[in-house]
């Protein structure tokens, strides 16, 4: 009887896991599909869209993410297909790094401004 | 003076916002990034039209040969129109060509091929659109150039014209 039991709670124990693992997939998944751009839209993400495009990477990411590919994996896979512009948040290298630099620039621009003006007023 | 000066900054301003948006009507309203062609084709496993049995990428592009990836579906209005050019593609014997039938109805496929004729020498099924997504296929038609060292060196989006096809020509040449 007592055997009966463990066997129970045993089978509770592993099904609730995995339902608590399909559950973490689940959010997982809509995290990486918010952050990609869907290419043959207009400003929506995949996650947003229903065209053909965005429900083969839908479809794509849900198997990566089955495979045991980690979401940095992923955005990686997409970007050796389509390239930084895939996803919403692009990395810094040669082709990005004005647009990572410029706003920095421009604090510091004026910043130089201001401390000079208000060195001049002094 | 000065407001001379004024009215001559704002129809500047205005004649720059003109160009602006006037050029945005005649560009695409999708913006496609320029995405380092030249990769080595992935390995996949795809299902064959004719056979229906699986089939390994290795055994599908084998022979030391150019190859040609062509996207299509039945319901693409522009496959229609590109098709005559595949058809005259096929006869070239330095490449053979290779279909991706994209989320498709396997008997309007037959139909389309029984119609049209047949350019390619092997059909492949996507059914779900994965395999377009593991060539970075935006959608149908589109179409894969690959050369002998198996890398895919031209991608070509929407339907071909005679310009490709003579591009194509030259560098299969």
């Amino acid at each position: 009887m007592n055997f009966l039991k463990i066997l129970i709670i045993l089978f509770l124990v592993t099904s609730f896991s995995e339902l608590r693992s399909g559950e973490t997939n689940d959010i997982l998944k809509n995290k990486i599909l918010k952050n990609i751009r869907c290419l043959i839209c207009q400003g929506q993400s995949v996650y947003d869209s229903e065209s053909e495009f965005a429900s083969s990477i839908k479809l794509i990411v849900d198997r990566k993410i089955n495979d045991g590919l980690k979401e940095k994996q992923i955005y990686q896979f997409l970007r050796e297909k389509y390239g930084d512009w895939i996803v919403y948040d692009p990395q810094l290298n040669k082709n990005t790094y004005i647009l990572w630099l410029l706003p920095l620039l421009l604090f510091l621009l004026g910043g130089a401004i201001m401390r000079k003006k208000l060195k001049f007023k002094n | 003076m000065k407001n001379r000066f004024g009215l001559f900054i704002i129809i500047i301003f205005l004649s720059f916002c003109f160009v602006i948006f006037y050029k945005g009507l005649n560009t695409s309203n999708n913006y496609t990034p320029k995405v380092n062609e030249k990769r080595n084709i992935p390995t996949f496993k795809a299902k064959d039209f004719d056979s229906n049995s699986y089939i390994n990428s290795e055994k599908i592009f084998e022979e030391n040969i150019f190859y040609i990836v062509n996207i299509w579906a039945s319901w693409c209005v522009p496959c229609r129109t590109e098709h005559p050019l595949l058809m005259q593609l096929s006869k070239n014997e330095s490449i053979k060509l290779i279909g991706l039938n994209y989320r498709d109805n396997f008997n309007n496929a037959k139909k389309f091929i029984d119609d049209f004729g047949n350019p390619y020498s092997r059909i492949l099924i996507d059914k779900d659109g994965a395999l377009g997504i593991e060539l970075g296929a935006y959608g149908v038609p589109e179409t894969f150039l690959i050369d002998k060292n198996k890398d895919i060196i031209k991608k070509f989006v929407g339907p071909i014209n005679q310009e490709v096809v003579n591009e194509i020509k030259s560098i299969i040449k």
